[in-house]
């Protein structure tokens, strides 16, 4: 025991503590999506008045691995028309890019894999990639839904970015540092979703957009584009993409977590603890908007990111701003 | 397999699009096939194609005794097999001049509206499901659509097909207890449609969705012959149960729903608003309900006189009618079914033209036709 404790010391490695650190968040995330997905799919069974799955394992908890163990052995179709090199690429890229942004992630004040010290710019360019690979997915099959999908994808994407990002910039202004462990040390006092309600407002609404769920799902949008730009995607693929998007849901309620809603502090318990309960709380919220409101049109969400959010932010800014100012 | 009516592909716009939404896509309400051309998201034009579910029942029909038919009339609307019995039987009564016994003029208009209420609620939950609050509405009302269904179960013993009605009478008297069960279902059903106004009428993203989409002037909708729902949408009072009073329907004090805006949410609140009304005229038939025989005596073998008879209800999707020619054999000369749902969907690309893919899909499901129905 002693002996692995003092293996501990090779942490302080960056090499080590990178590779030590990724794999033990891939894994991490991996597991959180297994048990995530089944709780999503108990717990809007129960609000859609049934009981969600309940024949695997008990209380259905092994459910997802059967239907890993099904994709995997399921054929995997590469349509004829589709350009193929591409078709093949999109999942692995697609998962791969979501799990990059949590590098930067702190899930204690030493919890972190690389403490940036702009750790958010980071987190903000690495998940804005992620479009790519759904365009890849959306033009390579050759398939029309595919491609209406990829582009619904890429409108919805430049529509929360941007707004997204305004909102972070009063953020930053409060802590005066991009780092990710800065921005939490300095929620300490108060969370920053009281001095920065608009920022926060503003900050939700991009990061459900980028969830891509309910009601903003809309490069999937089942009963428009039958399955958007997974349409021609199928097995293990399709479970791919899917992950990934999963991934993105995470990746948006840590940041909702981290950025207002007082990182790891809390009485009492753990700070990684902590952590995990405000998420999985923002996780429940995603989950039961997703079971309860319809689908915006495309252009209402063009009007809601352009129109409304962006002012928004940039209010939220002018305003922070300001009261530095006036308060020093 | 014969060319389907052909697409004018010269005609397509430089940059369009034409999307084939069906005959498998989620939300086409079964098999309706829609070639559209779009322009970005922007539909230009669609072309409904029909028949994927067509089973040549008017042709079976004329090879089939009087009382075998029955059963055929179950499979077109299947959302509301009811109806179709009803309309069947009324002009084969018609048709033969048969009076029908007082209780069974009741226990029609009873099980007529609650099978009207079930199939609001089913339009309602798919409704839901198109514009996108996937699963959840459709699990709702479904939820209270099987009251009914059970109830009809202990009348007929089917849940979908329940060949209930029949020419001269009804297929049984009323089970022990059913009146109470109805009243009991009804009052649930009554306050869980408050719910949904809740969940709907007062979600600002539903409304949205809705509002000022697939707008149906109201002289589109009669000049393209539009009835039921669609047509009171666009705030013409009509309704073959008052403006043309079958069995009994004139001995109930009930309001026409209708609204002036002619969209898809003032479709979607004529559905509510109808179960509503249906919900007071079930209460008042039970209420007056005679005792008495059910089935008048009718000839073993039914073979009316030589003629024609046209005879028409208000099914839950318009106007449902049949015209029944008769040689005087024990088989009808011809069958035609005028059915609602067909003459609905044609007006389809009216409505649906310069919106977008997903209005083109609201105004669909805001139209609600069965598939059984339309291809018949």
């Amino acid at each position: 025991m002693e002996y692995l404790l003092s293996l501990l010391v090779y942490l302080s490695n960056p090499w080590v503590k990178g590779l030590v650190g990724g794999i033990g968040l891939a894994l991490a995330i991996a597991g959180s999506i297994v048990l995530l997905l089944w709780v999503e799919r108990k717990f809007i069974g129960r609000l859609q008045h049934r009981y969600g799955p309940n024949r695997v394992g008990k209380f259905g908890i092994l459910q997802l691995v059967v239907d890993g163990i099904k994709l995997l052995t399921k054929e995997d179709i590469i349509p004829d028309a589709a350009d193929k090199t591409v078709f093949k690429l999109a999942p692995i890229i697609g998962f791969a890019i979501a799990f990059l942004p949590f590098l930067a992630i702190p899930f204690s004040e030493t919890m972190i894999v690389s403490d940036l010290n702009v750790g958010i710019l980071f987190i903000l360019a690495v998940s804005s990639m992620a479009v790519v690979p759904t365009l890849m997915a959306g033009w390579s099959p050759n398939n029309k839904y595919n491609l209406l999908g990829g582009m619904r994808a890429a409108a919805l994407m430049i529509s929360y970015e941007v707004p997204m990002g305004l909102a972070i910039i009063g953020v930053v202004m409060l802590t005066d540092s991009m780092s990710m462990v800065e921005i939490v040390k300095a929620q300490e006092k108060i969370w920053f979703i009281f001095p920065q309600a608009l920022g926060f407002v503003v900050f939700v609404v991009a990061a459900f957009m980028e969830a891509a769920r309910l009601p903003f799902d809309l490069p999937e949008a089942e009963s428009e584009i039958v399955q958007g730009w997974t349409t021609e995607f199928s097995g293990m693929k399709f479970a791919m993409l899917l992950f990934a998007e999963y991934i993105h849901s995470i990746l948006a309620s840590l940041l909702i977590v981290i950025l207002f809603l007082g990182g790891w502090h809390g009485p009492i318990l753990p700070a990684p603890i902590w952590i995990l309960i405000k998420t999985f709380i923002v996780m429940l919220i995603l989950m039961w908007m997703r079971a309860t409101v319809p689908r915006v049109r495309i252009d209402q969400l063009l009007n809601v990111g352009w129109k409304v959010l962006i002012p928004l932010a940039m209010i939220n800014i002018a305003f922070t701003g300001t009261a530095r100012v006036i308060l020093g | 397999m014969m060319p389907l009516r052909k697409f004018e592909y010269e005609e397509i716009g430089e940059g369009r699009l034409v999307i084939n939404l069906g005959p498998q896509h989620p939300s086409t309400h079964g098999v309706l096939r829609l070639i559209a051309e779009l322009d970005g998201e922007r539909v230009k034009k669609v072309l409904p194609i029909i028949g994927y579910l067509h089973r040549g029942f008017e042709k079976i029909a004329e090879n089939r005794n009087y009382p075998m038919i029955v059963p055929l009339t179950d499979r077109l609307d299947y959302l509301s097999a009811m109806s179709n019995n009803m309309v069947y039987c009324q002009a084969i009564e018609e048709l033969m001049n048969i009076k029908i016994s007082e209780r069974t003029e009741y226990i029609r208009v009873i099980v007529l509206e609650l099978q009207r209420i079930a199939s609001h609620l089913a339009s309602v939950g798919f409704f839901g499901n198109d514009v996108g609050v996937t699963f959840t509405a459709m699990m709702y009302t479904f939820r209270e659509r099987e009251l009914i269904i059970n109830l009809f179960e202990t009348l007929s013993g089917a849940r979908l097909t329940y060949n209930y009605i029949r020419i001269g009478g009804l297929r049984e008297d009323l089970p022990k207890g059913f009146e109470n069960n109805v009243l009991q279902s009804i009052d649930i059903i009554e306050k869980k449609v408050d719910e949904y106004e809740e969940f709907f009428s007062e979600n600002e993203i539903f409304r949205r969705r809705t509002q000022g989409i697939g707008v149906l002037k109201l002289k589109d909708a009669i000049n393209l012959g539009a009835t039921g729902p669609v047509l009171r949408g666009s705030g013409l009072k009509s309704d073959v149960r008052v403006t043309d009073p079958y069995t009994i329907y004139d001995r109930f004090d009930w309001d026409i729903i209708t609204e002036k805006k002619g969209d898809c949410f003032a479709r979607y609140n004529i559905w509510i608003n109808e179960i509503r009304q249906s919900i007071s005229i079930v209460r008042q038939a039970l209420n007056g309900l005679p005792k008495g025989e059910i089935n008048v005596k009718i000839p073993r073998v039914i073979k009316p006189e030589p003629g024609e008879v046209y005879s028409k209800i208000e099914s839950p999707r318009g106007e449902l009618a049949m015209n029944v020619i008769s040689d005087g054999t024990p088989k009808p000369y011809r069958l035609k079914i005028r059915s609602p749902a067909f003459c609905n969907l044609s007006l389809l690309p009216t409505i649906s033209e310069e919106g977008l893919i997903a209005d083109l899909i609201a105004t669909l499901g805001s139209i609600d036709p069965v598939f059984g129905e339309v291809d018949r």
